[in-house]
């Protein structure tokens, strides 16, 4: 991340930048496993392949397939969002009556595989992805910004309105709200229960996809990246709640505040911890999650 | 042994609330249970019938007031303490263990009657299959009680529904309580199974056990309660033996609104 | 013939170092068998107590590296005020340090169960694993970091007359972990068939219900923990032991996920499932490795686990029994009736025509 030499303000507000670009994304990825982890009540372990699913599907657009860097972003979210709807209706909604764990160790299998074929597919070595940005950082002020990594943040916010929108909205986010608070009066009074499964799991994945695209190009593209991303995002879900889009948002930008205050003045290599110790004292103080009062989706 | 003149009180609810969001469930609730004493507690549906329960056993903490069983502040203890003060419940769906056996079942509710040390049970002494060899013949003895021994190798959880509710019971049972507190113990029964079972009932009250239940079928509540306790909203509406609160119009109106027939016509 | 079954595995098992010879095979044995020793007290949390834990392999690195620690000695200055030295103890000395530390370690997370549940649960000590790695990565001066511990010292037992024999043997070390295997399986079998066990299974399978005849959850939750964090720390000392070096790469969820696959597919909650689990994936690297590389290997398990989960949701030995019992029409004669009790004895044929006695 850019840093300059100058007063403590400045740096704060440096990192504060950092944690801004970095939170949109975060946000997204809680948004999409707080709507899948609060509607369907399962523990979601391919939420990180799916954003390493983005990555590596922008990367591939881009790439070698020499598509447009935006219409790539676009196919990585539309890909994204039709691989979740695969896996929802070919391995959850079978297991429907399961219990969580059972669900949830079909999530790993789906994981271990994805992930493999990941590795057989583009090998391990990282790989990088060229836009259509400049190089040069724009600088306001103290603070010091490259295009790309705004092109990120503003598109983050965006996916973020649109997904309030969505559950606002829309029939289907009033489908999916009523699901979300009692699935069983929802099936009586007519809701396709089946279909808002399939549809929130698409969702939710579409998001992680879209975050792995974004941080593609401003990180590495590697096969493991999703693991990390998994755990971060069930941090921010456990911080705002289940099925809480306004607690999953702040946690995004929390956590990515947390992570860039803690590695810049404490130390970076525990910079990944900052989320675990984040959930682990969340839930020691209240182990509904902070916004647990206000569970609801949206 | 069916009066509770001159017996002590032994459960007393002061003045106890509890609220759910902005929903006062239980209203400054007071009453007592007298030693030996079978209370049944009655109300329409939402009257806060298994809110009571649950505030008494400790699954629920009370808002405000407080409730004492032979002098003990119940306040702030937990289920299982609770129980072993002598104060057992039933519950009214998911009352057994239903992938277990029914003997497994009378076993584990005997869990208070063993001491068994982690090196014991390590080291399997004789002194474990011993202590083993006694809870078998207890559990035995429950079963025979309730009229379930034939059916001990049998899944809890494959019995028809009345005789889960016998095996609730059996469960309640074991765990020698001094007072049982039923939820709706037999709804689901058919009439000879609800005579049999107030039959039981009138057994358990001559060892001594007092009983506490919430019943929706008047006739069983009626026919074998000391007396009745009315709930409606949230609060007591009416107290007596049972031929009082039948007359009792208030509780007419409770259950049937202002239509006004007697409830001893349900 | 189920007296007689457990009897025929033991001397099997006993017998292997005579007969097989292929090092490479008695290597896999041995990883296995502590890979078992591991799944067995995952078992015990998550098929007896129904806890899930994902951060299983935490107790299993942190009894590797106390034991390595332990029987190495280290020299460390504590946020720079206090140095803190210790010189090197024999092994067995480390294994039951480990065993201790991994024991308190599941203390704290059962004691923690308690009050986060159910998904919660499960996310709070995946993060216990991560954090614990992190640790073990960043903690450089004690751990060495990813520079690993390296000539981490052999068992040694002492023999009057021969002086003391270093475990280097490969058919030794098997013998050793064979013990330690049966010393769990004894003790998991003992713990789960008595009322403590009951009282366990009881909180998993109706926890109101276990509640209101006073059982007290906490205690039989935390004790579950701190049985099966122990366990899990000797079989990561037998391993830090055997492996001689130690890296935090040991703390890596596919450690965690193996071990639930081998728990999951032999069939939770049942004794022998573990082991069952744990003999399949153990030798099912040995079968595939010549014809798909390691990531294909990875994918071949996912499909597996999948498999079984849609196939036969409770496990192998469950499916096994359930098909024998089913074909088997000899009377039998459960414990329970033999162990107290008027004699009952009831046909298979008996119940379904419904006679009562």
């Amino acid at each position: 991340m850019e840093r300059i030499p100058g007063s403590c303000v400045d740096e704060f507000l440096q990192h504060l930048a950092n944690a801004l670009v970095l939170g949109g994304t975060y946000a997204l990825l809680g948004i999409g496993l707080t709507l899948i982890f609060g509607i369907m009540r399962i523990v979601n372990f391919t939420h990180g392949e799916l954003f390493a699913f983005g990555a590596y599907l922008i990367f591939l657009s881009v790439m070698r397939l020499d598509v447009n860097f935006f219409v790539a972003f676009l196919l990585a979210v539309i890909g994204g969002c039709l691989l979740g709807a695969a896996i929802e209706l070919l391995l959850l909604r079978p297991l429907r009556a399961a219990d969580i764990e059972t669900t949830m160790l079909v999530t790993i299998g789906a994981w271990i595989i994805m992930q493999n074929s990941e590795l057989l597919v583009w090998g391990g070595v990282a790989k990088a992805i060229s836009t259509p940005f400049p190089e040069a950082p724009l600088v306001f002020g103290p603070i010091s910004v490259s295009p790309l990594r705004i092109f990120v943040l503003l598109v983050a916010l965006l996916l973020i309105g649109g997904t309030y929108a969505l559950i606002h909205r829309t029939k289907l986010g009033i489908a999916m709200r009523a699901t979300f608070q009692d699935s069983e009066t929802a099936e009586l009074m007519g809701v396709n229960i089946k279909g808002i499964r399939t549809a929130t799991f698409a969702i939710g994945s579409a998001l992680a996809a879209g975050a792995g695209a974004l941080l593609a190009p401003v990180f590495l593209v590697t096969p493991t990246m999703g693991d990390l991303a998994s755990l971060k995002a069930f941090a921010i879900v456990i911080f705002g709640g289940l099925g809480n889009i306004t607690g999953a948002t702040v946690g995004g930008f929390l956590l990515a505040l947390i992570e860039e205050l803690g590695a810049g003045y404490i130390s970076s290599g525990y910079r990944d911890a900052m989320g675990f110790l984040l959930i682990i004292a969340v839930l020691l103080i209240k182990p509904t999650g902070l916004f647990a009062r206000a569970e609801r989706v949206g | 042994m069916s009066t509770a003149n001159g017996s002590k009180p032994v459960l007393t609810l002061e003045h106890v609330s509890v609220s759910f969001g902005g929903l006062r469930a239980i209203a400054d609730v007071s009453f007592s249970i007298h030693d030996g004493e079978i209370v049944g507690l009655i109300g329409p549906n939402g009257a806060g019938k298994t809110t009571a329960f649950n505030l008494i056993t400790g699954f629920l903490r009370p808002s405000e007031g407080r409730i004492l069983y032979r002098e003990v502040d119940l306040n702030r203890r937990k289920p299982h303490e609770i129980a072993a003060l002598g104060l057992v419940r039933t519950f009214q769906r998911t009352s057994v263990f239903a992938n277990r056996t029914v003997f497994a079942n009378a076993l584990t509710g005997l869990h208070r009657q063993g001491r068994s040390r982690l090196w014991d049970t390590i080291l399997a002494l004789p002194r474990e299959s011993a202590a083993e060899k006694e809870l078998a013949a207890q559990a035995w003895e429950i079963l025979r009680m309730v009229g379930l021994d034939a059916r001990a190798a049998d899944s809890a959880g494959s019995l028809p529904y009345g005789e889960q509710r016998l095996m609730g019971v059996a469960l309640a049972l074991a765990a020698k309580p001094t007072m049982l507190l039923l939820d709706e113990p037999v709804s689901g029964m058919n009439p000879s199974e609800t005579a049999r079972f107030m039959q039981l009932i009138k057994a358990i009250q001559a060892q001594g056990i007092t009983i506490l239940l919430v019943e929706h079928d008047m006739r069983m509540v009626m026919g074998v309660s000391d007396r009745v306790v009315v709930l409606n909203h949230g609060q007591v509406i009416a107290e007596g033996p049972p031929a009082s609160i039948q007359q009792n119009a208030e509780v007419v109106r409770a259950y049937l609104g202002r239509r006004g027939t007697r409830a001893g016509d349900s | 013939m189920r007296r007689i079954a457990p009897a025929f595995w033991l001397i099997l098992f006993l017998s292997i170092p005579l007969w097989l010879r292929d090092p490479y095979f008695l290597h896999v044995l041995i990883v296995t068998g502590i890979f078992i020793i591991a799944a067995m007290s995952l078992n015990l949390l998550l098929g007896y107590t129904g806890q899930l834990s994902l951060g299983h392999v935490a107790f299993f690195g942190i009894g590797a590296y106390a034991s390595s620690l332990t029987t190495i000695g280290f020299d460390i200055d504590v946020l720079g005020l206090v140095r803190i030295v210790h010189k090197p103890w024999p092994a067995l000395a480390g294994l039951i340090v480990a065993t201790a530390l991994a024991g308190m370690c599941g203390y704290l997370i059962g004691t923690l169960s308690f009050k986060i549940r159910g998904a919660y649960f499960i996310i709070v000590t995946l993060s216990f694993a991560e954090v614990t790695r992190l640790v073990a990565l960043n903690w450089v001066e004690l751990t060495q970091g990813p520079m690993a511990i390296n000539n981490i010292p052999p068992f040694t037992v002492g023999l009057p007359g021969l002086g003391y024999i270093a475990l280097w043997n490969k058919a030794y070390y098997y013998y050793l972990v064979l013990l330690v295997a049966i010393a769990a399986y004894v003790l998991i079998a003992r713990l789960v068939g008595s009322r403590i066990g009951r009282a366990m299974v009881a909180l998993k399978e109706n926890e109101p219900l276990a509640l209101s005849v006073g059982i007290d959850v906490t205690r039989y939750l935390v004790l579950g923990a701190v049985v099966s964090a122990a366990l899990a720390g000797a079989a990561g000392s037998l391993y830090a032991h055997y492996i001689k070096v130690i890296d935090p790469d040991i703390f890596q969820f596919m450690y965690t996920v193996t071990m639930i696959i081998m728990v999951i597919t032999g069939g939770k909650g049942t004794l022998s499932g573990p082991i069952v689990g744990g003999l399949i994936f153990g030798f099912l690297p040995v079968a595939v490795r010549s014809f798909a590389s390691p990531e294909a290997q990875w994918i071949i398990y996912g499909l597996l686990m999948i498999m079984i989960i849609f196939v036969l949701p409770q496990g192998i030995v469950p499916a096994l029994s359930q098909w024998m019992e089913s074909r088997s029409s000899a009377s039998r004669t459960s414990a329970w009736a033999a162990a107290a009790g008027p004699a009952v004895s009831r046909t298979g044929s008996e119940r379904e025509h419904g006679e009562r006695q």
